[in-house]
């Protein structure tokens, strides 16, 4: 396997917003990352986490407080906007009112000063990439929000930049056109051969479109890994909590990989912590229900929410502590199950994990 | 089904149309009358001590252009008005682009402000407004008189020795036009300056486009309305100013508000004075008709 090329480096990068009168609020504190070259990769975290914040300084919309942002290797943090081969893609969209689509896309190359013909075919080979090609010649404010978002992609990808950043630009459109641009987004990155720098709150948009994720809060990188690691392998309780449902059990190490649970059983758990009382985490679906006698756990259910394709037990441990349980709606016995029943809870081996803090 | 509605769609229309009467009402008695009264006087012939005597004539727009020889009763061309309408147009256009020029960055940087600050700063450009215009218009003359503030202190800092005579010039008048209107050019730029999404100067710079490009592409593009605006705010009041020349003028340079109103008063011809007022406004009118034509047919064609 070659060994890729780092296309953003972030070294000790924090941003400091000084309020007036008050204290000073870190939107970024000390992170460190690095983003590869052709790499779908996604910011992810609550709003206020400081992923806005990072993609900005990538930019040049903003500069750190302290540390370095290196493209390729050149410290580009103090550069401005227009000295960076780095284009955004806005979360409003940004398109010029004032301008046609055709405009705008060839904007970024009249600035480079590019001769008018290459402009102009450069422009047309965007309209056809993004499907475009009717609507050259309309006003963005004709146009439909999924149409502009087009236009702004092409736009952003235009002068062919070496990173391009999108901060939460689906998050203005409605469930189907958002997942019919997830699927165009994929596309678009695997055409062009663009790092992506993807900056969303959407824990699933996150998971179904990137190569890996970083999981912010409170200015901080928590963990960076791909989908499959963020998902089953949460390293902290927020990322456990944020992205998909979890529960979380109380127990006490026993031995390496086995926790005894403050709601009964011993069961294996997987994680580097080797003594003292910790948090599980297993996720609803990597548990199923049964009868009380095959258990591991001994519950009784409190809740059914019925979804379609899965259904949710809400159950309550024997240490009153809820847990949930989703199970695929295949005509089951479980599917029969009431309020009040008592069931047995098994956790599919190797699933449980044991959290870091 | 449909014919209620129809009814209903119908009743709503006639009491939109009362609705709107209050409007049309006070357009017809503030706007329309007047111009009529001063259309049909423009066509009639001057009473010996003002007013009008009823009968048709057209020597009001004659006399524009052309004198009528006392002996022999011939036209003869005379440019005296065509002068004074040309320096009035000059002085206009002046004050217009001045404003301009100083009221964009000045709009600017109150629109950049912090919102919570913004409107503290369009009190400050409004404040002039709370006291009368001639008062403040003889503020100016009493600031660059021969011995005034600005002259005094001046000499008193051995500068000049002799006081620079500002009063009564061209630029005495084009001072007190600029800074009587300067406001009507600042508040239209700052209203659509503020609307404008800053997000698009930030997608500017990411494309590549420096501080005078996101400038001249972006942000004036943009400002356009509030320019046209702006511009026609300080032009046509500036055009037909009064006060400001006769005060800062010294009478000794007429602008056009002046020659209308000394027609009505010294003068004792009120159908000259009414037609030399339609000739301007007609001026105006075809003006911004070619301007409007021009400004829209570019922007359909992007």
């Amino acid at each position: 396997m070659k060994l890729k090329n780092a296309a953003i480096e972030a070294r000790g990068v924090s941003r400091v917003f000084a309020a007036n009168g008050q204290q000073a609020v870190a939107a970024l504190d000390d992170v460190s990352v690095t983003i590869n070259e052709n790499e779908f990769f996604t910011l992810l975290g609550p709003s206020g986490c400081g992923k806005t914040t990072l993609l900005r300084l990538i930019a040049g919309f903003d500069f750190p407080t302290s540390g370095e942002i290196r493209l390729y290797g050149e410290d580009i943090a103090m550069l401005p906007p227009f000295k960076r081969p780095v284009n955004t893609v806005f979360q409003s969209y940004a398109l010029f009112p004032h301008m046609t689509v055709a405009q705008n896309i060839g904007f970024g190359l009249e600035m480079l000063g590019k001769p008018r013909a290459e402009i102009d075919m450069r422009v047309s080979e965007m309209l056809k990439l993004v499907r475009m090609e009717d609507l050259a010649s309309r006003k963005t404010s004709q146009i439909s929000g999924g149409q502009q978002q087009r236009v702004a992609l092409a736009r952003a990808l235009a002068p062919k930049p070496k990173v391009l950043l999108l901060d939460e630009p689906l998050s203005a459109l409605d469930y189907k056109l958002r997942k019919d641009m997830q699927i165009e987004l994929k596309r678009l990155q695997h055409e062009t051969g663009i790092t992506f720098i993807f900056v969303t709150h959407d824990q699933e948009e996150a998971l179904t479109m990137s190569d890996r994720i970083a999981v912010m809060s409170k200015g901080k990188i928590l963990q960076v890994g791909s989908p499959h690691q963020i998902y089953d392998e949460p390293s902290v309780r927020f990322v456990a909590n944020f992205i998909g449902e979890t529960n979380f059990l109380n127990g006490v190490v026993t031995k390496n990989g086995r926790v005894k649970l403050a709601a009964g059983p011993e069961i294996e758990a997987a994680g580097s912590a080797s003594s003292g009382t910790v948090t599980v985490v297993v996720r609803p679906e990597h548990a199923s229900l049964t009868s009380p006698a095959k258990g591991q756990l001994k519950a009784v259910v409190s809740n059914v929410v019925y979804f379609g394709t899965d259904t949710h037990f809400h159950v309550t441990l024997a240490d009153g502590a809820g847990f949930m349980v989703r199970q695929q709606n295949s005509g089951g016995a479980a599917a029969r199950l009431n309020q009040g029943d008592k069931v047995g809870v098994l956790i599919a081996a190797g699933t449980a994990r044991i959290l870091q803090d | 089904m449909a014919k209620l509605a129809n009814t209903a769609d119908a009743q709503n229309a006639k009491r939109n149309r009362w609705l709107s009467a209050p409007a049309l009402i006070s357009i017809v008695i503030f706007g329309i009358l007047p111009l009529l009264v001063i259309l049909v006087y423009s066509f009639l012939k001057p009473a010996p001590y003002g007013g009008v005597v009823w009968k048709f004539s057209t020597e009001a727009y004659s006399s524009f252009l052309f004198q009528r020889d006392i002996f022999d009763d011939t036209l003869q061309f005379t440019p005296d008005y065509l002068i004074i309408y040309a320096r009035s147009i000059g002085f206009a256009i002046f004050t217009t682009v001045v404003c301009l020029l100083l009221g964009f960055p000045t709009a600017y940087f109150m629109a950049t402000r912090p919102p919570e600050q913004r409107n503290w700063w369009v009190l400050l450009i409004t404040i002039p407004f709370w006291s009368n215009l001639l008062v403040r218009t003889l503020a100016i003359m009493f600031i660059i008189r021969d011995e005034g503030l600005i002259n005094h202190i001046l000499i008193w800092a051995g500068v000049i020795d002799k006081p620079i005579v500002m009063l009564y010039t061209n630029f005495s008048i084009m001072l007190g036009l600029l800074y009587s209107f300067l406001p009507f050019m600042v508040l239209p730029l700052y209203s659509s300056l503020e609307k404008m999404d800053f997000r698009l100067v930030e997608a500017g710079f990411d494309l590549y486009a420096d501080k005078r490009a996101v400038l001249w592409r972006i942000i004036i593009p943009l400002a356009k309305p509030g320019i046209i605006a702006g511009c026609l705010l300080v032009f046509i009041p500036a055009l037909g100013a009064y006060v400001t020349p006769l005060i800062l003028g010294g009478g000794l340079h007429l602008m056009i508000g002046d020659l209308i109103a000394q027609q009505f008063g010294s003068g004792r011809n009120w159908p000259q004075g009414s037609a030399l007022a339609l000739i301007l406004m007609a001026g105006v009118l075809i003006s911004l008709f070619f301007y409007v034509r021009n400004t829209t047919g570019k922007m359909h064609h992007g």
